[in-house]
């Protein structure tokens, strides 16, 4: 497997780049791995690549039933931020920040991670207020961020509408300036080349069907490849958890909803930063091609059909079209959905499990693609030591019956 | 967009209701006697299944009454709306 860089792109050049090397294998199952992780997406190809190269286990199956990447990897709106508001998520959050700036170098695959900074809108006296805490709560964290007044957003962003009659009008905004995007598919592609390289098998086409348990202890999961044994089995399935999880007879606090995204044709450079707003339900970002990201509310009911509906996508173009009325006649190209399995404090449940050896790493919601560098690393060592890491301990499976909720719907800047 | 059927109103657009959540969970009569895991059963945890769904719609923009709607989660195709106290179209819960 060959390394990337500026000497092997000019290598080549001479052979009109037709003999690159695959950036990662397709091998058969084995019969049996020292774990397998079910869900070949972002968090799933992180935590395979982290238990290689910090725990040493490499052999590993990854099983992905699509293809790696073409879950909600593929279909989120890139945003990556650290400015929660409890100490839990944020030391999380902020675990996986770290580990974004150095990405690229570390899995040597440009993951084009562009620090361009994020805005949460504030449009009440409530929401300021709110800003103002969170911000304090961030800061005292040691994470970067500011509060921003009408004339503060407006100089960031000069095509926002800062108008006092608006219907919401822009009272200020919280700014985390190491917030950005990432490019979406480069973070599973360089995971996916990073894994197989430490020797993990990515297997796709490979759904899970079963998971085999004897004396309360997991043995191994079927598929529609034959039955693959494994005394760990770490499951991040999204918008599937609760599906899995029912093979097992667990039952999961998790409702799994719609989300829907979409993009413009390309335009000139307009946004320079990443721009969210709760109080109108739209958040937008512009990508290094020129199309904007615009990214929707979740559907309300349960959903599994990876579209949602017309009258959502509505509401978020108005919201977008009253922050940005320049914007009103720019055309959208593509819409989508993904199905994300939202939590009841919309806080991951990253966890042990009542079986042994099986564990879970779901319940991002709305939010995972931020974190997907950091929730590998803390699963990865969760199925190592058989214990979670101290950033992930709190996120365990039984604060449903402990009571110790990490309430990141209304209290934190998220959107939904 | 779902077109759903209320069963006081007839068949009106999505937009005009409220999601109601998993349908037939009941309170449990003495939350006193339950353990703390038995209580989150009852408050948290939920069925999420892939395919057929019972579910708790309220006309919210219409005249405001909750029914259940089983559908399946899947496909989007909905099998009907049933009153509360009623038994579901397709069978047992």
């Amino acid at each position: 497997m060959s390394r990337y860089s500026i000497f092997s792109l000019a290598r080549n050049a001479l052979s009109y780049h037709e003999n690159w090397s695959r950036a990662w294998r397709s091998p058969e199952p084995k019969r049996e791995y020292d774990a397998i992780i079910v869900g070949g997406g972002g968090h799933g190809l992180a935590t395979a690549y982290y238990l290689a190269k910090e725990h040493g286990i490499t052999n590993v199956a990854v099983l992905e039933k699509g293809w790696i990447g073409g879950g909600n990897t593929g279909r989120n709106t890139t945003i990556v931020r650290s400015n929660y508001l409890w100490d839990e998520a944020t030391h999380l959050y902020e675990k996986a920040m770290k580990l974004w700036e150095g990405l690229s170098q570390d899995l040597n695959y440009n993951v084009m991670f562009s620090q361009r900074g994020v805005l949460n809108l504030g449009h009440t006296l409530q929401d300021m207020r709110d800003i103002e805490r969170r911000v304090n709560a961030n800061r005292l964290n040691g994470i970067d961020g500011v509060v921003l007044d009408t004339k503060g957003v407006k100089e960031i962003v000069p095509i926002i509408n800062d108008s006092p009659n608006a219907r919401y009008p822009i009272l200020g905004a919280s700014f985390q300036p190491r917030a950005g995007v990432a490019r979406h598919d480069a973070v599973a592609w360089g995971f996916a080349r990073g894994a197989d390289q430490r020797g993990v098998d990515i297997i796709q086409n490979c759904e899970v069907k079963g998971i085999r348990r004897e004396n309360g202890c997991v043995v191994g999961v079927e598929t529609n490849k034959g039955f693959i044994a494994s005394k760990k089995v770490g499951v991040v399935a999204a918008g599937h958890s609760s599906v899995i999880a029912s093979m097992a007879g667990i039952r999961l606090p998790l409702e799994s909803h719609p989300l829907q995204a979409l993009v413009s044709e390309s335009i000139k450079p307009c946004i320079p930063t990443v721009i969210m707003s709760n109080a109108v339900h739209g958040y937008i970002s512009q990508s290094d091609k020129g199309d904007l990201v615009i990214g929707a509310g979740i559907d309300s009911y349960v959903g599994y059909g990876q579209r949602g509906s017309y009258s959502i996508i509505e509401g978020t173009l108005a919201a977008i079209v009253e922050l940005f009325p320049t914007l009103s006649r720019v055309r959208m190209n593509r819409q989508w959905g993904g199905i994300v399995d939202v939590c009841p404090d919309a806080c991951p449940i990253i966890s042990l499990t009542p079986v042994k050896g099986l564990y879970f790493n779901c319940g991002w919601g709305t939010g995972g693609f931020k974190a997907t560098p950091g929730s590998g690393w803390v699963f990865a060592h969760t199925i190592a030591q058989d214990r979670p890491h101290e950033l992930n301990a709190a996120f365990s499976l039984d604060r449903f019956s402990t009571g110790h909720l990490i309430d990141e719907h209304g209290a934190a800047a998220v959107a939904h | 967009m779902l077109i759903l059927h209320c069963p006081w109103c007839g068949p009106r657009s999505q937009t005009e209701f409220a999601y109601g959540g998993e349908a037939h969970i009941a309170r449990p009569l003495s939350p006193e006697s339950l353990s703390d895991a038995e209580w989150a059963d009852y408050l948290f945890m939920r069925k999420n299944p892939k395919g057929r769904h019972l579910e708790q719609w309220g006309h919210a923009m219409g005249c405001r009454r909750w029914f259940n709607v089983e559908r399946d989660t899947a496909t989007y195709a909905i099998q009907g709306s049933y009153k509360m106290g009623e038994e579901p179209p397709g069978g047992q819960r």
